[in-house]
């Protein structure tokens, strides 16, 4: 649902990350926060408990310069990972434009990636969207642990569509503007095909 | 359902404008926001030099929609006002058409009933715009997407260009 404000010339974009518990979708919304000039970003709002999980959602606001003579605004939220907040994660997927995926790489996590993928087919559903159609990528993150699961046995069992796929190590940054690039040209591509279809 | 679910042209821009401007002097308020169901700022009024306006929008939204669910929860279709009071400013905020969120800000040379009395004359506005607002979508969506068909062009390097260069030093992935 992208708010396009033609007054302002402006279109705002929310892209949300999306996977289980401990994944390290904060610590890819602080990379980039950290990365990015201050011109260029808004405060980065984590709402967490005291043990630094998150507790409802991180949002990250990111303005970057326009395209096409427009100026685009990224709104970056995080779901809390952990199962028991399935109903703040079912809030901040409401109105998402695209969605990253962050997996964790480690063997014992396997089995969280694969019910965090599931509970995000049946959550986007929920609100009218569709994994087969949203803007979508894939990132395989904790690259850097000695238990990281072979890239293609991870996909295997994770690639849903043929989306993009990085391989990321979110603390020290690896992967993680690829990741970002990539879903933000994937959801200004439909912009396009969208108001096609529904045109 | 994806697209551009919500555009919002000059005219009505300023139209809100108004209403919002009328609603800060009349409620003797110090600021009047209008946010969308999904966090983005659509307009304000007052001034707003000490307050990160982005920030604020994005946690209204959430806010309204976790209270929402809270509704939902002990099975109320909805609550339609949230008011938050603090010791010098206090924090009003309704959902309008199911689809956008006003704010008003006001400090204790207001008081709750004004407020809410303005407010609802406000949201009466609101709302016959925002309903003429989504038929004229609804009919020029061809037009709309046609205004849009420059976006079907953007290149990687567009893209690059936003995040400062194909060369910045940030990227250290490995696509596959
Ligand atoms: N070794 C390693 N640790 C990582 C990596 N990415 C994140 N971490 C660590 O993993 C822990 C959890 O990261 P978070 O970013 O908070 O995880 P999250 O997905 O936001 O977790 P929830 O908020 O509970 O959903 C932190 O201690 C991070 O420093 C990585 O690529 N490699
Ligand atoms: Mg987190």
């Amino acid at each position: 649902m992208v708010f396009i404000n033609y007054a302002a010339r402006e279109i705002n974009v929310k892209i949300v990350y999306y996977g289980p518990g401990l994944g390290g979708k904060t610590t890819n919304l602080q990379y980039i926060y950290e990365r990015t000039s201050p011109d260029q970003k808004g405060k980065l709002i984590s709402l967490a408990t005291e043990t630094e999980r998150t507790l409802f959602f991180d949002f990250l606001p990111l303005d970057l310069g326009t395209v096409k003579g427009f100026r685009i605004r990224f709104h970056l939220y995080t779901v809390p990972g952990q199962v028991f907040y399935d109903a703040s994660r079912k809030l901040i997927l409401k109105g998402a434009d695209g969605v990253v995926f962050v997996a964790d790489s480690q063997r014992e996590r396997m089995d969280a990636n694969i019910e965090s993928l599931n509970n995000l087919k049946v959550n986007l559903r929920e609100n009218g969207l569709d994994i087969r159609t949203i803007p979508y990528v894939l990132q395989l993150n904790k690259r850097d642990l000695p238990s990281a699961v072979p890239v293609e046995e991870m996909l295997r069992v994770l690639h849903v569509k043929g989306e993009p796929v990085f391989e990321a190590v979110a603390t020290r940054g690896i992967g993680v503007f690829e990741t970002l690039k990539t879903i933000a040209r994937l959801v200004l591509q439909e912009l396009k095909k969208t108001t096609h279809a529904m045109g | 359902m994806m697209g551009f679910d919500f555009v919002l042209y000059e005219q009505d821009y300023d139209q809100i404008q108004q209403v919002l401007h009328r609603l800060k002097e009349g409620a003797n308020a110090q600021m009047v926001f209008l946010i969308d169901r999904n966090g983005s700022m659509v307009a304000f009024q007052g001034d707003t030099e000490n307050i990160d306006t982005t920030s604020f929008a994005s946690l209204a939204a959430g806010n309204v929609a976790a209270t929402e669910s809270l509704a939902r929860l002990l099975g109320e279709r909805e609550f339609n006002v949230l008011y938050h009071e603090g010791a010098g400013q206090n924090i009003h905020m309704s959902l309008i058409s199911q689809r956008v969120i006003l704010v008003v800000i006001f400090s204790n040379k207001s008081a709750l009933g004004l407020v809410r009395l303005r407010v609802k004359q406000a949201a009466n506005e609101l709302e016959r715009i925002f309903t003429s607002l989504m038929e004229k979508l609804e009919r020029d969506r061809e037009l709309i997407g046609a205004s849009l068909n420059q976006f079907a062009e953007i290149t990687d390097e567009d893209i690059d260009a936003l995040f400062g260069g194909p060369e910045s030093e940030r990227d250290r992935g490995r696509p596959r």
